[in-house]
């Protein structure tokens, strides 16, 4: 159907249409601003047509370099992705079917009927999913398409774990000691692991991206990891080849970018730092790394180069390596794709990698050379997940984006995201929301632009993890650097649990809170039609009030006076401009005595509970009246449930399997059903001794957070 | 008379008083002053009195229960110093059962007028520590006199109850007080807002007053309401029940739908309640009430956009369209714990009060069953009463089928929505998000039921039924199931059938729909129609 063609007079004089001009999704393209190294030949051939065979901001990644080279974009999308920004952003989109990826962005058939009904000329695979499936590559080969990435040959050499540890160590790349077998069964597992000596690493001989990955330090752990990280395996990859190897302590994970083309050059683009990880999933990269001196960056390039020239590695890759604290490196893994964090890479050195990509896909030579790689400032990458920080550094929390605003504005920052406003994140993907990323002339600057891109983040509908980024940001040791894999269990040792403030910061926040309390106090006695009473005692303009934040009591004047509202805390008295402060929008933006502060207003209602978004961290504050507030203890605290014979679903996921019957005994710690979401399985235990009374839940049932699972006698 | 006149009247007096008469005048004047003092310490006196209620011993025991005393909820509930109190000195009159030694000034009732964010509203608050909060003749008669003057006046009445039920004692006076309020109760409804808020026991004939106030809330733990307690019921039917389970606040809000919203203490119950009154106009010669607003009414909202799933039979939340649509995502949920099949609630649209219904799919598909079409339609008809407009918001697959329902009444029952929205002479703006299917497309504020807009999304569906349902019918038995549905779902699967009708008003971007909500609201804030003349319609109860 075509539409008919309207004179833009006749349009004009229409005002039907939606307000703003982001109506129908204009197609935003990225500005050039940071790719100094490999401007746009217009002239050089390349594709005209090409498919993303993937979802979420690394599709929009994709497009967007297509777009500044003028290729068309084509996207594939599942039945969940339907509205998604990647397929708006696309010049073309393709539905493939249902929302598990199993059924949809997964089934080779579907992406290859695809690329026929549309005729492109290439496919970009992004990250997960096919990107390193070899027989996707073959078939694309057969179908004389050209795939954007390395050769099927390198991706079977480098995509199981044990040839690829052979490889590099035929190319003289430093390697881990470890089992170079297929592990049979738990009881093998337990027999290698002892000879290796613990702690030991079990990991999926197909894996990446941290899943079917786990540390045993004896042999239970060992015995539990090969059986929990078989079944990751097997549903992740289909492959539950599992292989044992010795486990470094304290180590950095550092990685080097490498990019070749197919005329046997290679180059490495420096390093990027990941050690920040939680659960071997990355939280914060950087690059460069604060630990390389230059000698070991320039052995561990070379290192990945040689490995890439053994192998005849094309594309852009990835070589991983653990770094003890002496600076020894060993070969970890190499992923044959574009990896999660490639922006700051592109940040710190002015080369698209997706276009050099594209290019070497396309056949042409690299255009860079090594000595033109150099390290420009800083740049970090937070990864904004939709996770709850505060369970074990993130369980996945789905939801609707209801409010949405992207820091972009800021100089040096940079949104890689997939979703917008009304998005939903579902429990069908990865639950990345956004990576932030934020550079700058040094470290410094760089952590200073991600403190501030994170204070003026707003996301509303989902649980996200921005309370530990920011944290992390403002940490000791990761402010000197001192960082390794075990970050976060070493600084965090109970878990994560929201910043910790100081009074001054506090006291900004009981005065802020007291204000916004008193603006609503003041807007709600403010209607604008109807009977008004004229005598009655004074408009108000003094409050009494207490506050309350996790479980600090403080009791706070607000006292309004020509435009300026002044609290009094104590001794301390605080100074706030009632203009600043609207109820209405999300952030807010003043001063507290001349100090600029940055808060935002997460929710409020009638009964003074205020949820206040401060350095990240979400506080929840009641205020009252003093006077209600001593009668607010006259009330009696409400019974609490036994949670401890409750078993509840951390997260909102698919029950894989159950291990207890009703009415049997179990002991605490006992493993009673296993739940997974996202990709990862979260094994549910007794958190008491006791005998089952019901079990709410079989095999295959979704389940949505906090849900009952097991109940405990 | 003139000065001079009077001034002569008393000279003439003073001569004629005799060689004594100025010695008792001075023991007079004297005993008269005592007097006036002994007044004012007897007032003092009781209104010291009136203020301890039912003395410190039953304060206790009401903050024991989790229950605060009468006055701290009217401290909570009006604006700091606004109270005035009436009838602090009456007593009751009952002189048997040696009732007369037992005297409270003010009785077990609290009355006045006081004001909620500036505006006036009339207050009862029953005093529990006076002869349990009963209900004597004078406690009605107090509750009776502020009825009448609010309804002259033209403000709300708020009844914040803790009443142990009738005082015995008086026999058929209580009863007759009971009556005289009920009276004043459906007098003033429709003419001024009336609420009730259940803060203990609420029992027998007294559970009468809160039911035929607009909105009845309750508050959790400490208050119940029934006609007979669980020892009448194990008597009488032999089953056995606690209170709660009887008539606690969870009951009420999501089995017998009799509460409207329930709370979590007294504190929080009152502050809610002051809340919700900013909604309410003062009585029904007041327009909907309009509030300074600091949310923007002339954007998109890039979110509605993605609210409705691709596919017609997958569920979402209507939650999600209306947040986004109302001021600040701030709604006002009336009974949501009860027919969740429906959403009803106030919010404010560029700070205008408006009553909200919609469709929840999430829910048994949204459909309309008999709890949902009363409660629905109970809310239009308050909404309509009091001049407060009507946003509807529709996907209805249809009414609830089943022997349960059709044998139940849902006929009658249904009947009641489609009265309810055929009366409203409010301003009505329907907007279809999704499916607008048979009997239940016409309840749910259409065109023919003077909407006044009605708007569709694009991903509307207006027809007798679905495709699946239809083809069963008009193409029974024959093969080429798949074909004919899809033939239909080109016809009917759209918005275009409505609107090539002049159904709807206009196909619209759902992202537009805020704006343009607001923008007629104000367009129709002058709408003037009037239904026939008439002594009173004929709802089918």
């Amino acid at each position: 159907m075509s539409l008919k063609k309207v004179p833009k007079f006749l349009l004009d004089n229409w005002s039907g249409l939606a307000k703003l001009n982001v109506y129908n999704g204009t197609k935003q393209v990225q500005k050039r601003g940071i790719y100094t190294l490999d401007p746009i030949n217009p002239q050089e051939p390349t594709f005209s047509k090409i498919l993303i065979a993937n979802r979420g901001e690394i599709a929009c990644r994709v497009i967007n370099t297509a777009k500044r080279m003028a290729i068309k974009s084509i996207a594939v999308y599942s039945i969940a992705d339907s509205q998604s920004r990647h397929v708006k952003l696309a010049d073309e989109g393709v539905f493939i079917g249902p929302a598990p990826a199993a059924e949809s962005y997964l089934v080779m058939s579907k992406i290859m009927d695809a690329i026929k009904k549309t005729k492109a000329e290439a496919v970009h695979p992004g990250y997960g999913f096919l990107s390193e499936n070899a027989t996707f590559v073959g078939m694309l080969e057969d179908e004389n398409v050209a795939f954007i990435g390395p050769s099927a040959k390198c991706i079977t050499g480098m995509g199981d774990k044990l040839e690829s540890k052979r490889l590099a160590m035929a190319a003289g790349v430093n390697t881990i000691p470890g089992f170079d077998g297929v592990v049979k069964d738990a009881d093998h597992c337990v027999e290698i692991s002892k000879s290796i000596g613990y702690p030991v690493m079990i990991k999926a001989s197909a894996g990446g991206g941290g899943k079917g990955m786990r540390i045993a330090r004896n042999d239970e752990d060992a015995r539990e990891g090969f059986k929990l990280s078989t079944q990751e395996a097997l549903s992740s990859f289909g492959d539950s080849r599992m292989l044992v190897e010795k486990f470094i302590d304290n180590p950095r994970h550092i990685e080097i970018q490498v990019l070749g083309d197919k005329h046997g050059n290679v180059i490495y683009l420096n390093e990027r730092e990941c050690s920040i990880q939680r659960r071997n999933q990355k939280v914060i990269e950087e690059a460069p790394s604060i630990f390389l001196d230059p000698e070991t960056r320039k052995s561990m390039g070379e290192q990945a180069v040689n490995l890439c020239k053994q192998l005849g590695y094309s594309s852009a890759g990835t070589v991983e390596f653990l770094v003890d604290e002496n600076r020894n490196f060993y070969f970890l893994e190499m992923n044959t794709r574009l990896q999660v964090e490639h922006p700051i890479t592109e940040c710190i050195t002015g080369v698209d990698l997706v276009q050099q990509m594209i290019r070497v896909a396309k056949g042409h030579k690299l255009n860079i050379k090594q000595d033109d790689v150099k390290i420009n400032g800083w740049a970090i990458e937070s990864r904004v997940y939709a996770e709850d920080p505060y369970k074990s550094f993130g369980l996945p929390s789905i939801g609707r984006l209801h409010k949405y605003i992207e820091p972009n504005k800021f100089d040096g920052v940079r949104c890689d995201s997939g979703i917008e406003e009304g998005s939903e994140i579902s429990m069908y993907y990865d639950p990345m929301i956004c990576k932030l990323v934020c550079y700058g002339k040094t470290r410094e600057e760089a952590i200073d632009r991600s403190i501030t891109a994170l204070d003026s983040y707003v996301i509303r509908g989902v649980t996200h993890n921005i309370p530990l980024l920011r944290d992390i940001l403002t940490e000791e040791n990761f402010i000197k650097g001192d960082i390794s894999t075990n970050y976060l269990p070493k600084i965090y040792p109970d878990g994560f649990k929201g910043i910790q403030l100081n009074k001054s910061d506090k006291n900004k926040l009981f005065a802020l809170s007291s204000a916004l309390y008193a603006i609503n106090e003041l807007r709600s006695r403010n209607f604008l039609n109807g009977p008004q009473i004229k005598i009655h005692k004074g408009t108000k303009d003094k409050w009494n009030l207490n506050v309350m934040v996790n479980e600090e009591n403080v009791d706070v004047q607000v006292h309004q006076t020509n435009g300026k509202l002044k609290i009094t805390i104590k001794d301390d008295v605080y100074e706030i401009n009632k203009k600043d402060l609207n109820l209405a929008s999300s952030i807010i933006r003043t001063e507290i005595n001349g100090e600029p502060v940055v808060m935002q207003l997460f929710s409020k209602n009638a009964a003074g509970e205020l949820q206040i978004v401060y350095k990240g961290t979400n506080f929840k504050v009641k205020i009252l009246s003093r006077k209600s507030s001593e009668l607010l203890h006259l009330m009696p605290e409400k019974p609490k449930l036994d949670v401890s014979k409750l078993v509840k679903s951390p997260m909102p996921g698919l029950v894989k399997g159950v291990s207890c019957n009703v009415g049997d005994m179990v002991a605490e710690g006992q493993e009673l059903c296993i739940i997974e979401a996202m990709k990862m399985q979260n094994s549910m235990v007794a958190a008491t001794t006791g005998k089952i009374k019901t079990i709410n839940i079989k095999a295959g049932d979704t389940v949505g957070e906090d849900d009952v699972l097991v109940e405990l006698e | 008379m003139s000065v001079n006149v009077l001034n002569r009247t008393l000279l003439f007096n003073l001569r004629n008083c005799g060689k004594n008469g100025w010695f008792q005048k001075l023991v007079r004047q004297t005993s008269t002053a005592t007097h006036t003092l002994k007044v004012a310490e007897k007032i003092k006196l009781k209104r010291s009195e009136a203020l301890l209620g039912g003395g410190i011993k039953r304060i206790d025991a009401q903050h024991k229960k989790g229950k605060l005393t009468a006055r701290e909820r009217i401290q909570l509930f009006c604006d700091e110093d606004s109270f005035v109190e009436y009838d602090m000195f009456v007593e009751h009159t009952c002189t048997d059962f040696g009732m007369e030694k037992q005297k409270f000034p003010g009785d077990s009732v609290i009355t006045g007028h006081g004001l909620v964010n500036g505006r006036p509203v009339y207050v009862f608050s029953q005093d529990f520590t006076v002869f349990g909060g009963s209900l004597s003749s004078i406690h009605a008669k107090k509750i009776c006199k502020i009825m009448d003057q609010a309804l002259m006046v033209g403000a709300p009445v708020v009844g914040l109850n803790d009443s142990g039920g009738a005082r015995i004692q008086e026999g058929v006076d209580s009863l007759a007080g009971y009556a005289d309020i009920f009276q004043r109760n459906v007098l003033a409804s429709g003419v001024i807002p009336q609420i009730s808020m259940i803060m203990g026991p609420c029992a027998g004939g007294a559970v009468y007053s809160p039911a035929m106030t607009d909105f009845t809330f309750m508050v959790e733990d400490t208050s119940y309401l029934f006609i007979t307690g669980p020892d009448v019921v194990k008597s009488v039917t032999n089953e056995d029940v606690t209170q709660q389970e009887l008539g606690g606040a969870k009951t009420h809000t999501s089995v017998s739908g009799v509460a409207h919203k329930s709370f979590n203490n007294d504190v929080d119950a009152l502050l809610h309640l002051r809340d919700f009154m900013g909604y309410l106009p003062q009585s029904n010669k007041n327009p909907s009430p309009i509030r300074a607003c600091d949310d923007p009414c002339d954007l998109d909202v890039p979110l509605l956009d993605n609210v409705i799933p691709p596919e017609t039979t997958a569920p979402y939340d209507m939650l999600d369209v209306i947040n986004a649509i109302v001021d600040e995502r701030d709604f006002f949920e009336i009974m949501p714990k009860y027919a969740k099949n429906i959403i009803i609630g106030f919010a404010r649209m560029n700070g205008r009060t408006v009553g909200i219904v919609g469709n929840q799919p999430k829910v048994a598909a949204g459909c309309l069953d008999i709890n949902a079409s009363v409660k629905a339609a109970r809310f239009v008809r308050f909404c309509d009463a009091f001049n407060i407009p009507l946003i509807t918001l529709v996907d209805v697959p249809g009414f609830l089928p089943g022997i349960n329902q059709e044998h139940s009444g849902i006929i009658r029952h249904g009947a009641k929505l489609l009265y309810a929205y055929a009366e409203a002479t409010v301003p009505k703006l329907t907007v279809i998000t999704r499916k607008g299917y048979g009997g239940a497309y016409d309840v749910m504020s259409s065109k023919h039921l003077r909407g006044d807009v009605n708007y569709a999304w694009p991903t509307a569906e207006v027809a007798v039924m679905g495709a699946k349902g239809a083809v069963s019918i008009l193409f029974r038995g024959k093969p080429d199931v798949e074909k004919y549905e899809a033939e239909y779902m080109d016809k009917f699967g759209n918005p275009f059938s409505a609107a090539q009708r002049g159904f709807v008003d206009d196909i619209i971007e759902p992202r537009t729909t805020r704006w343009r909500l607001c923008r007629d609201l104000d367009l129709l804030q002058t709408k003037e129609l009037k239904n026939p003349p008439k002594k009173h319609g004929n709802i089918p109860l």
